[in-house]
């Protein structure tokens, strides 16, 4: 997918004038964070379990390569195929190949992430297949050409207004006069319109929450269970996931599935987890023909053994954009790629380079919220200030910033001068401002009195202050 | 793409900065592997069985589903029509092929028709059993297999489901133990699904609405066999889950 | 309370040495009257945190060096901010990571900082304090103070415990006002959205005086609700517990000192 990351910053100011997106990203707020309270507060274990799943992950990364070869043997043993894909080229040109192998016309799609990220309708589209989105929230962002502005909740950008005018629009074999105005005549339409397209599907790809190195199992986690539908009524059931998502037996994908939806939707459990292994044995009565598992790198391969490791313990819960005050703000959309948020702003730069996306990793106030809630417990601000050491290396950050930096650093670090100047200047600026006890404007700090005035100092330092009254002066 | 395995393996060895494990690692992962242990299981999945019938009820009301109890599994063709009576559904459902669903007194239903088989599409309502019911989140196990077809779990927009109280665990790990017993160390059904009420949605504007894809209901026949009472609650090697062998999609 | 005089370095912070000196003030009080005797060492500028935030190690690294060696040989030392503090107790160890020597010292250092509401609470075992102060107020937790020290209760009891205040809990107190250090003036209308919503919910708990533990937050709320309009005062939290709030709240003209009636900023 083309990045517009670097373009954050008017994307940020487009966003915020967007009184439509404005409203929809209020859901975001009301929607996730008193549930995930709630639901951790239910389970006194909670915390105690986001150690054991930061433990697990951690454990299974130090030993990946011996749990994926293990994996893929294991899948191969139950009559699957696993395709390893360096690039998200070859994985999109093996699932094409898959594809065309049994002269498939139509593909339906449960949710995934890494197909977003490997941009994988596009290609198939432009090989002459009809790639058909399932999941609600993916089906709604297809009619409207976008993509997703939440890793978990793909449509939350929009209005239920926005999706019945779609809808009408798109749908145009239905009545007009039709009810349509509440969300649960919306469900009802998208359940109706994609009912036929699950049995028309030659091929079905989901992606995957977990691989299982014990068993050879892809997990997925849903609420709708188009996931299931998409999986199991095609021929063929193609698994695209990149490889950190493999963890060593099915007790581990437990403990991380006990804190998964809780930090996600606030749910005890999701509606539909599903264990697939293989492709259905010959006695089964139903299932697909033919199971394959792309294992994308994509980059991970570099991420691992350096500082940005923890961030392979992401789950894709939702939870950092959850609870981000930056998200809230501009939404998903602003990020400019497939992952938005605070753990996009670490991922991204993994993926697309820090060049593209180093606006991402410098958008946060580190208020810390989301390494509060991650339940892998990612020490996502920390991960984001590396990415600002590699910019600030690289001579990467604006050079009017640096400037500034190397100024004040230049005084911080010589405290004589540093106090004789500023004693100085906070004069001067009281002086100034002390009529009126604040500013509305002042050079140099356009981007802080645009929105807000500056107080005016009180006139001498503390410094100077404390030595007057170590000296018995006229200080307090 | 053999290639391309050898390029990521390579690549992942030089990030751990080593090349394979050593012997040892090795065989410690090996047992790792081969032993699987649980890990936290949080006190709500460690009652005493008894207390677990009741918080699988309890949990499954939470999640709309719906849920009556029997003392006998000759109750289910009655409870069935009765519940499609209540919520005005036509009088047809679709049974999941097992012997034991099967031999229920279903003709005592002379206005209800059941066949057998995997969904089709114009199927209304699904009927079939579970491999493990679990209380900790009031979570239904399937094991697919020639008497459980996935698509009976999905398709129609009702799905009831017979599960018996000696089938119901406190934890997800009881369920793993009693399925590896079932299908062997490292070996799994095509398919587990766990499903955990009716299928729902809240991809508009964060209101949460059922029946999204799958099933709009879930309604459960919880059967208060005698095992429920008798067998050991927590032992997953005592046959708890379904111990009396006729339960499983492979009996 | 202790019983033999601590002695405690006041890490004074930039912003209360340049913009709002009585907010220094008003620590040494509390922790002179807490029996503490209180020493302000002379070379201290900056604790280092928007050269750290910017990637800048170098220039962090010195700047910690500095404060380890000023505050050397403090029984504590406090800083009337939970960002500042922080950055002491949990971010310099990690910057002499390859020093062990270096990173002994800063560890050191980190054990004995602490954020100055907390350290009276949890350290000196203040339960009560005195102050005259008289009012509504709502309190806003800074995300630093309150996420990596765990500073939420302590200044509501203290408050709670003072018999002129009456608590009014704003909605979604726990949410970053959108200061963020260099974040206001890289994304400044992000940041503008995030103290909107932040003035927007401190006007509607009711309170006539928003309070909170760090200076940089309080002049990013100040300047917005004065923008707006608004008659809420801001203070930090440490002028109502010393009982030192009689003076202009942050960004009011001072009435002592008025000058011309159209005297206009530069």
């Amino acid at each position: 997918m083309q990045s517009s990351s670097p373009a954050f910053k008017d994307n940020a100011r487009a966003a915020l004038a967007d009184q439509t997106l404005q409203k929809a990203l209020k859901n975001v707020k009301s929607g996730f964070i008193g549930k995930r309270a709630k639901a951790r507060e239910r389970l006194p274990e909670f915390d105690d379990l986001r150690d054991a799943a930061r433990d697990i992950k951690n454990h299974t990364l130090a030993n990946l390569d011996f749990y994926l070869e293990r994996y893929e043997e294991k899948v191969q043993a139950s009559g699957g195929q696993v395709h390893w894909a360096a690039t998200a080229e070859e994985a999109r040109a093996e699932i094409l190949k898959i594809c065309r192998d049994v002269d498939a016309k139509v593909v339906t799609k449960g949710k995934s992430m890494i197909s977003e990220e490997i941009a994988l309708n596009q290609h198939l589209e432009g090989a002459g297949l009809e790639v058909v989105e399932t999941d609600l929230g993916e089906y709604i962002i297809q009619l409207r050409k976008e993509v997703p502005s939440h890793i978990i909740a793909p449509a939350v950008h929009l209005t239920k207004d926005q999706i019945e005018a779609d809808f009408r629009h798109h749908h145009d074999k239905l009545p007009a006069e039709r009810p349509l105005s509440e969300p649960v005549q919306l469900v009802a339409e998208a359940r109706q319109m994609l009912r036929q397209r699950y049995l028309d599907a030659d091929v079905g790809i989901t992606g995957a929450n977990f691989l299982v190195a014990e068993t050879g199992t892809s997990i997925i986690v849903t609420n709708e269970g188009n996931g299931d539908l998409t999986q199991t009524l095609p021929k063929v059931h193609i698994v695209i996931a990149s490889l950190e998502k493999v963890v060593p037996n099915l007790e581990d994908a437990t403990t991380i599935l006990r804190v998964l939806a809780r930090s996600a939707t606030g749910q005890e459990f999701s509606a539909y987890t599903t264990f697939s292994t293989g492709p259905r044995r010959p006695e089964d009565p139903d299932g697909p023909e033919q199971y394959h598992v792309i294992l994308l790198d994509n980059g991970r391969s570099q991420m691992l053994g350096s500082e940005f490791q923890d961030m392979l313990r992401c789950i894709r819960c939702g939870a950092c954009m959850n609870h981000c005050p930056v998200y809230h703000s501009v939404g998903g959309h602003a990020y400019g790629w497939v992952y938005p948020g605070p753990m996009g702003a670490v991922l991204t730069p993994s993926l697309i380079g820090v060049d593209e996306a180093g606006h991402l990793p410098n958008a946060s106030t580190f208020c810390g919220r989301c390494e509060a809630v991650c339940p892998m417990r990612i020490p996502l601000p920390r991960m984001m200030r590396h990415w600002r050491e590699r910019e600030f290396e690289r001579h990467l950050s604006p050079k009017a910033v640096r400037f500034g930096l190397a100024a004040w650093a230049f005084f911080a670090r010589r405290p004589q001068l540093y106090h004789r100047l500023m004693g100085v200047k906070m004069r001067l600026l009281a002086a100034f401002g002390r009529n009126q006890g604040r500013f509305n404007a002042l050079p140099f700090a356009g981007g802080w009195t645009k929105h807000r005035d500056f107080p005016a100092p009180e006139g001498k330092t503390f410094q100077q202050l404390w030595a007057e009254r170590q000296r018995g002066g006229p200080a307090s | 793409m053999s290639t391309s395995r050898q390029h990521i393996l390579g690549a992942l060895r030089r990030s751990l900065q080593r090349d394979q494990p050593s012997a040892e690692e090795r065989k410690q992962l090996e047992a790792r592997l081969a032993d699987p242990q649980a890990g936290l299981v949080p006190a709500r999945g460690q009652r005493p069985h008894a207390e677990q019938l009741d918080l699988m009820e309890e949990m499954l009301r939470e999640l709309a589903a719906t849920v009556v109890r029997l003392d006998d599994a000759d109750q289910v063709p009655q409870a069935v029509a009765d519940y499609l009576k209540g919520e005005n559904l036509p009088p047809q459902v679709r049974l999941a092929p097992r012997g034991d669903l099967r031999a229920l007194p279903w003709s005592d239903q002379p206005l209800l028709e059941v066949t057998e088989g995997p969904a089709r599409e114009p199927d209304t309502t699904a009927v079939t059993g579970a491999f493990a019911g679990i209380a900790e989140t009031g979570t239904l196990m399937m094991a697919s297999g020639p008497e459980a077809p996935i698509t009976l779990n999905f398709l129609p927009e009702n799905h009831i489901v017979v599960l018996r109280g000696s089938q119901v665990v406190g934890a997800y790990e009881e369920a793993w133990a009693e399925l590896r017993q079932r299908f062997g160390q490292g070996a799994m059904p095509r398919a587990v699904n766990m499903i955990t009420g009716p299928s729902r949605t809240g991809d508009i504007e964060q209101t949460i609405q059922l029946g999204a894809h799958g099933p709009r209901r879930l309604h459960v026949l919880l059967i208060d066999d005698a095992q429920s009472s008798g067998a050991s609650p927590n032992s997953v090697n005592g046959g708890g889950v379904n111990g009396d062998g006729s339960d499983g999609p492979q009996a | 309370m202790a019983e033999k005089a601590q002695r405690v370095g006041l890490f004074v912070t930039c912003l209360v040495d340049l913009i709002r000196p009585s907010v220094g003030f008003a620590a040494v009080k509390l922790l002179e009257q807490a029996g503490c005797r209180v020493e302000v060492p002379r070379a201290q500028t900056c604790c280092g945190q928007p050269a750290y935030n910017s990637g800048d190690r170098a220039d962090t690294r010195a700047i910690a060096e500095q404060v380890i060696d000023a505050f050397a040989g403090f029984d504590y030392v406090v800083a009337p901010s939970g960002s500042c503090a922080s950055m002491i107790k949990k971010h310099y160890p990690g910057l002499f990571a390859d020093d062990p020597l270096l990173r002994a010292k800063a560890e050191d250092l980190a054990e004995r900082t602490f954020e100055l509401v907390s350290f009276l609470t949890d350290v000196l075992g203040v339960e009560v304090v005195e102050s005259s102060f008289s009012g509504a107020v709502t309190y806003h937790d800074s995300c630093s103070g309150l996420r990596e020290l765990g500073v939420e209760a302590q200044p509501r009891k203290l408050l709670n415990n003072l018999p002129g205040v009456e608590i009014r809990e704003m909605e979604e107190s726990n949410v970053c006002c959108g200061f963020g250090g260099t974040f206001c003036v890289k994304y400044p209308d992000i940041s503008n959205k995030m103290v909107t919503n932040k003035a927007d919910f401190v006007a509607a708990s009711g309170a006539g005086t928003l309070l909170a533990g760090d200076l940089g937050c309080l002049m990013n709320m100040a300047g917005k609700l004065q923008r707006q309009g608004a008659a809420v005062r801001v203070r930090h939290v440490a002028e109502v517990l010393a009982d030192m709030a009689d003076g202009p709240a942050i960004g009011e003209p001072d009435p002592g000192s008025e000058q011309n009636k159209s005297g206009s900023a530069a």
